[in-house]
């Protein structure tokens, strides 16, 4: 309990782009083969320092097998809530869920990042008793608690019963329970976002775990068994009140990401490939009179390439699929960035018109078929992944690697954790920086990057930019 | 009502201490965040329109107001019972001030809040006061009132009094939601106008330990002039 605000809370976007930027990336380091403990990098961001873009300190957790995916603060500028009135804790502690273990690290990074250290561990068998759902993924700050998403219900693979969102308190990290009320027609789950003051939440759909744990399930894929369609929740009502199908040839329908500011009711969601033409697709979703509408707004081909360059999981296709795995907004709702694992290449599109996407940018890195090297010469394992935006908008970072076993089916030569950034035009365009490159220890990928202070998948606000 | 105050007695300096007493009161939880002000602030700039921040000051007060209403209600039916006065005002200091206590200890905010929609200012504005013992604070000062009120005009039938005490808890409840609407809303409109966003983070304090505090020190007063009296 605080005094005031924690000093990175910020009433609106438009305040969090104008604090000082960002000192430090976390990034989650998993052991694909479980060989060795997954674990936190703390690495240095902060330009001209003599360790900048160095790993300055490892939080190595006790246990194996975790497999690190996505994380995320406790508490953020949600906290400045109106309705709330519980603005008095700490952007302190990263909430890591183990994807493949369902155990929840809480990692104290205060005083100083670079002495960060676990404060609590909570083991599978309390989520699994408290909420039923296995598999923890994605972390949102809420203004009255931390929101976790799951991949899996309840027993050993995850089926009996739909995964769904479950709710932790913010300072005693206790699992609340779940939160879902009315779930509606939803079966699977992914990612999940919301718009605080207009009281909606978005959640999208990846697999349940038999068809993601031991790899792509190609069977499964191409009769279109994976995930394709978003639910719109009322929020406090806790109620799934709309589902829109995209279309069952569009699979994988993973990162949510709503406009920041929270006047404008709208939003991105990115679909991994279109069964039908191994096309990924950006769709924007709004809601106008009460009703929301998604529509497919942009589009990226596959591009063709030669047997012997591909696995043999794409072989029989003669293309590498772009395969969008992950995207983000910048805080100003301008640009959004769009991961294309597959084809190698960190798109960036002009949203300012969010139903006609622009193509502002783009940078080639890695890639199944193009193996683009970095510009220091050295090379990019895989392709852009994980995504993260500085607030200010200058700098977009990211790392190599989607998820252990479906590393392995697309890069069967090997995926070692790399984390580079990209300089950001002041009217758009990337330009990758070639100081900054992070190896990570032999044995290591490297998923989800947040950075201190908040990032633009973080924060949500309450106020709009005016 | 209020000439009754005025009179040089001294139990008329004791109905200006009062007045004046919740008067503070109102402009206190006018310019606690905690009681909606930065909600009044949102409003008007979600909807750019400072419109939608004079409506959400609106019903910021009728949640508010009738909140203080429905907790001086029960007071002021019991009382009518003239020589059980001194035990009900005595027994409702005890109650505030053992709010105060339990505000201080439990600092856990009701979790049942985050429940309620945005577009139902009314009601959270409503639940706040009840749960946050912001009505429960006026009580002291309601009683004193009615007290004093009552001396002066005798003793009448209960149907009266009643009456009378029943007008009293709309008069205190009213003067009270004005000072605290003005308070409270002279700062959003300040934020939203001129001050800027940055303005709610930076004047947020934590007034939790205050607030509880606050209920003691409203309960401990009270007590100290029942006995003085």
């Amino acid at each position: 309990m605080t005094m005031r605000p924690d000093p990175t809370f910020h009433a609106s976007p438009k305040l969090a782009m104008e604090a000082p930027p960002e000192d430090f990336a976390y990034t989650l380091l998993l052991s694909p083969d479980f060989a060795k403990p997954d674990a936190l990098a703390v690495i240095d961001a902060k330009p001209g320092s003599p360790t900048y873009s160095r790993i300055v300190h490892t939080v190595t957790m006790p246990n194996k097998g975790d497999e690190f995916h996505h994380f995320g603060w406790n508490a953020c500028s949600s906290a400045l809530s109106p309705l709330a009135g519980h603005a008095f804790i700490e952007r302190r502690y990263l909430i890591i869920p183990g994807l493949r273990s369902s155990r929840i690290y809480i990692i104290d990074t205060k005083p100083d990042p670079t002495k960060a250290r676990i404060h609590k561990i909570i083991e599978p068998e309390e989520v699994f008793k408290k909420t039923g759902y296995s598999r923890p993924h994605t972390i949102h700050c809420g203004p009255d608690g931390i929101y976790v998403s799951t991949l899996g219900g309840g027993g050993k693979d995850g089926t009996s019963g739909p995964p769904g969102i479950f709710v932790m308190d913010c300072e005693t990290f206790e699992v609340l329970g779940r939160w879902e009320i009315d779930r509606g027609p939803q079966t699977l789950h992914y990612d999940f976002w919301w718009n605080l003051p207009r009281d909606y939440m978005v959640s999208s759909e990846w697999a349940l775990p038999p068809q993601f744990e031991n790899g792509i399930v190609p069977e499964d894929l191409l009769s279109n068994k994976y995930g394709h369609r978003l639910h719109f929740w009322d929020l406090r009502a806790r109620r799934n009140v709309q589902t829109i199908d995209l279309g069952a040839n569009h699979q994988m329908a993973l990162e949510v990401r709503p406009a920041h500011d929270p006047v404008r009711e709208y939003g991105f969601v990115g679909v991994v490939v279109d069964t039908t033409n191994l096309e990924a697709s950006i769709w924007t979703w709004w809601r106008k009179g009460g009703q929301f509408h998604a529509e497919k707004t942009a589009t990226i081909p596959p591009e063709p390439a030669a047997k012997e360059q591909l696995p043999p999981l794409l072989q029989g296709f003669g293309a590498v699929p772009p395969l969008v795995t992950d995207i983000d907004l910048s805080m100003d709702d301008r640009f959004l960035y769009v991961s294309c694992w597959g084809t190698g290449e960190m798109r960036q599109y002009d949203v300012s018109d969010p139903r006609q996407p622009k193509l502002a940018g783009s940078v080639h890195i890695g890639g199944i078929a193009r193996r683009t090297p970095h510009p220091s010469g050295k090379t990019f394992a895989a392709g852009p992944q994980m995504v993260e935006i500085s607030r200010d908008g200058k700098r977009v970072y990211w790392t190599n690697s989607l998820y252990s076993t479906w590393d392995d089916q697309f890069y069967p030569d090997g995926v070692p954790g790399a984390e580079v950034m990209a300089n950001v035009g002041h009217n758009g365009g990337l330009e990758l920086a070639s100081d900054y490159f992070v190896s990570f220890p032999d044995g290591y990928r490297a998923h989800q990057i947040r950075l201190d202070g908040g990032d633009c998948s973080t924060d949500s606000f309450c106020y709009p930019s005016v | 009502m209020l000439s009754v105050g005025l009179d040089a007695s001294g139990a008329g300096w004791t109905l200006v201490w009062l007045w004046l007493a919740l008067i503070a009161s109102g402009l206190y939880h006018g310019v606690n965040p905690g009681m909606g002000w930065p909600l009044a602030v949102s409003a008007g700039l979600m909807e750019r329109s400072p419109r939608a921040l004079l409506g959400a000051l609106g019903a910021l007060s009728a949640g508010h107001l009738l909140a203080t209403f429905l907790v001086l209600l029960p007071f002021a039916l019991l009382f009518v019972l003239a020589e059980w006065q001194r035990p009900i005002q005595l027994g409702a200091s005890l109650l505030v001030i053992g709010f105060g206590v339990y505000r201080l200890v439990d600092r856990r905010h009701p979790r049942a809040l985050a429940r309620i929609p945005p577009t139902q200012l009314a009601l959270w504005s409503f639940a706040v006061a009840v749960a946050h013992g912001a009505a429960l604070m006026l009580v002291p000062i309601y009683l004193g009132l009615c007290q004093a009120f009552d001396l002066d005009a005798g003793h009448a039938a209960a149907g009266s009094l009643i009456k009378a005490n029943l007008g009293m808890a709309v008069l205190v409840a009213m003067v009270h939601v004005v000072a605290m609407v003005a308070a409270g809303g002279c700062l959003a409109w300040l934020v939203y106008r001129y001050l800027g966003l940055k303005f709610v983070s930076r004047s947020w304090f934590n007034l939790d330990a205050v607030w509880a505090a606050s209920l003691i020190l409203v309960g401990a007063v009270a007590l100290a002039l029942n006995f003085a009296s």
